[in-house]
């Protein structure tokens, strides 16, 4: 660690000593590229490079040696596991940012000038802080399951209550049945994500001019039109950004699955394929097609979350 | 207790008038209102809670029942915890914590300093081409990392750093540099130019006015991304599997606690106290820098 951060240090300290040399009238000119150099050589070598590769090798084969065209396409959006990726990908992004805003949404309003308001903003928050490994196996063991017999006892929540209710224990994370266990999954994702929907819409609310507020209250407006006419139009561009960010991030959606099921029993998503196909089945080439794919749908996402961002800025 | 906790966000979040929202709540039935804020943050605390009770039972007690019943009978001890650092049970969770520590530190400190000249440049230097530039670092963000993995390894393979942690320290650096030079460049951007005239007219040049002006002013700017990326590093997954996934050698935190949970799946007092082990950097971090950490989040997510 010590040789990076000393031969990093150098780095800098020769950027900086050149920069403070320069004189002249095109100073700024090189100061400017001088504090840009290591930037630019870094993401060209590690971001761009390596993406454009990946493009290429999405037409080659599982080593990388031959031409295949598109057949890593067809692949994904033919054969049948692949495609079951991909369904799992499209139930994960339509209900995790919506559920996620939701709870987060409400609950801002519910704990908002309340007495404990940090104390409980940072219960919903502090899931944020911790791995989705972490996350992963605290879930884990609520959806514990233990065979229905005698002198067996239930060791996870969920089906203990259940057993409590006079039902039999589930293999909750292996049932298939109704996508059961890809909605468990699910839910462990929104336990995560809430509290950054909660902050952010939390900060919106809090935004409000109070004039607006005071105005709709001489007016005698309901609680309820209070809500629906001054607090949802005015946080709708922040409810926007929220929904696109967390879809984003779900899109992307990798450790919790890989902890949880590793992407077995029909739960695997697309980030999760990847690194399935990439280490696990040694197929580059798919591998490099799913990277893409990601990439694809993420782009307009990430497009139109810039676009909402500036122009509310 | 009652009237003030130290896990304060954010002042500046904090109206004194009540809100629109707070009227809604009080006029929107309370004691219902109360009650569902409770369902939810019991909801969202229990399943921690229940995982960290049981990281403190015996071995035993955690594979036979529920960690509900600690409550009629409850049984405390250690062992789970020194099992999880003895080398003897093959966990040794020390190790990780460690190599956990020797990722992050470089991961953080370089790009943030990277993305500070960047940004500065960006912000306050006049050279040809900065618009053009400074679009394609912004529109870099789109990038998912996973597009950019397998020629990594490659690379780093030809490189022959394959197996140490630099290319954990440069993949985490690169990833980061879109980002923050966007959420720095927001912040800087911002300072009075004033400021920075009075700077040149005193003589200083690019190098001082970054130390001397810009630095002091940036700093809460710079924690806030520094802990972002601290929490994100510290949590990673993919990065450290795709490239440290060999062994114990410079092998993270995280990916000793996922591959427990493929290999020992069952051995659920090693589960629980390692997951608390590989929690309390990252919830300390949180609980202590929470403010700062907020900002980051709404810098980077609405209007900074």
């Amino acid at each position: 660690m010590l040789s990076a951060l000393l031969l990093f240090a150098a780095v800098l300290g020769v950027i900086l000593f050149l920069a403070s040399r320069v004189r002249g009238k095109r100073s700024d000119t090189w100061v400017g590229y001088l504090y840009l150099l290591p930037v630019v050589l870094l993401l060209a070598v590690g971001l761009v490079y390596p993406g454009l590769r990946t493009v290429y090798e999405s037409f080659f084969d599982a080593q990388g040696s031959a031409f295949i065209g598109v057949d890593n396409y067809k692949t994904i959006f033919t054969d049948g596991d692949q495609l079951s990726v991909l369904g799992n990908t499209i139930i994960w992004v339509l209900i995790v940012p919506v559920v996620a805003t939701g709870i987060g949404l409400v609950y801002a309003i519910l704990v908002d000038k309340s007495r404990f308001e940090s104390f409980a903003k940072a219960l919903i928050f502090l899931p944020m802080a911790i791995s989705m490994v972490a996350a992963g196996v605290i879930w884990k063991f609520m959806y514990e399951y233990r065979p229905d017999q005698q002198n067996v006892k239930q060791i996870g929540l969920i089906n203990q209550i259940i057993v409590w209710l006079g039902g039999k224990p589930v293999q909750l994370l292996i049932t298939d049945t109704a996508k059961l266990n890809t909605l468990l999954l699910i839910v462990v994702f929104i336990w995560i994500q809430a509290g950054f929907a909660m902050t952010i819409l939390s900060a919106a609310i809090k935004a409000i001019p109070d004039e607006i507020i005071e105005a709709a209250r001489l007016d005698g407006v309901s609680p309820w039109s209070m809500f629906v006419k001054i607090t949802l139009p005015s946080v709708r561009t922040t409810i926007v950004v929220v929904l696109t960010t967390l879809a984003i991030g779900t899109l992307k959606v990798f450790d919790v699955v890989r902890t949880m099921t590793g992407g077995n029993f029909r739960t695997s998503v697309i980030a999760n394929e990847f690194y399935s196909q990439l280490i696990r089945a040694d197929n580059q080439g798919l591998a490099a097609a799913l990277a893409v794919v990601l990439f694809v749908l993420v782009t307009p996402i990430i497009v139109y979350n810039i676009r909402q961002v500036r122009q509310e800025a | 207790m009652m009237t003030a906790t130290p896990l304060a966000t954010a002042p500046e979040l904090k109206a004194e008038t009540p809100g629109a929202a707070a009227l809604a709540k009080k006029r929107l039935s309370s004691p219902w209102a109360s009650l569902a804020a409770i369902v939810i943050a019991v909801l969202w605390t229990l399943p921690t809670f229940g995982l960290l009770l049981s990281s403190f039972r015996p071995e035993m007690d955690i594979k036979r029942t529920g960690w509900w019943t600690f409550f009629t009978n409850p049984q405390v001890t250690l062992d789970n915890y020194r099992a999880v650092f003895d080398s003897d049970t093959g966990v040794n969770l020390g190790t990780y914590f460690v190599n956990s520590l020797m990722i992050c530190i470089p991961s953080v400190l370089i790009p943030v300093s990277l993305a500070a000249l960047a940004a500065y440049a960006f912000a306050w230097v006049n050279f040809r081409g900065k618009n053009i530039l400074f679009v394609a670092v912004f529109a870099l963000q789109i990038v998912p990392l996973q597009v950019t993995l397998i020629p990594l390894l490659t690379i780093f393979a030809k490189a022959g750093i394959a197996g140490t942690f630099w290319p954990l320290w440069l993949a985490h650096t690169t990833f980061a540099l879109p980002l923050a030079i966007y959420l720095l460049h927001n912040f800087i951007k911002e300072i009075p130019a004033t400021l920075i005239e009075a700077a040149r007219v005193d003589g200083a040049g690019h190098v001082s006015i970054f130390f001397k002006v810009m630095l002091p002013l940036l700093t809460p700017a710079l924690a806030a991304f520094g802990i972002f990326q601290f929490l994100w590093v510290w949590n990673d997954l993919l990065v450290a599997l795709v490239f440290a996934g060999g062994g114990d050698t410079v092998a993270p935190i995280t990916l000793q606690l996922a591959n427990l949970t493929g290999t020992r799946g069952t051995a659920w007092h090693l589960l629980a106290s390692g997951t608390f082990v590989s929690i309390i950097v990252p919830v300390t971090v949180f609980l202590l820098l929470q403010r700062y950490f907020v900002r980051g989040l709404l810098a980077g997510s609405v209007k900074g």
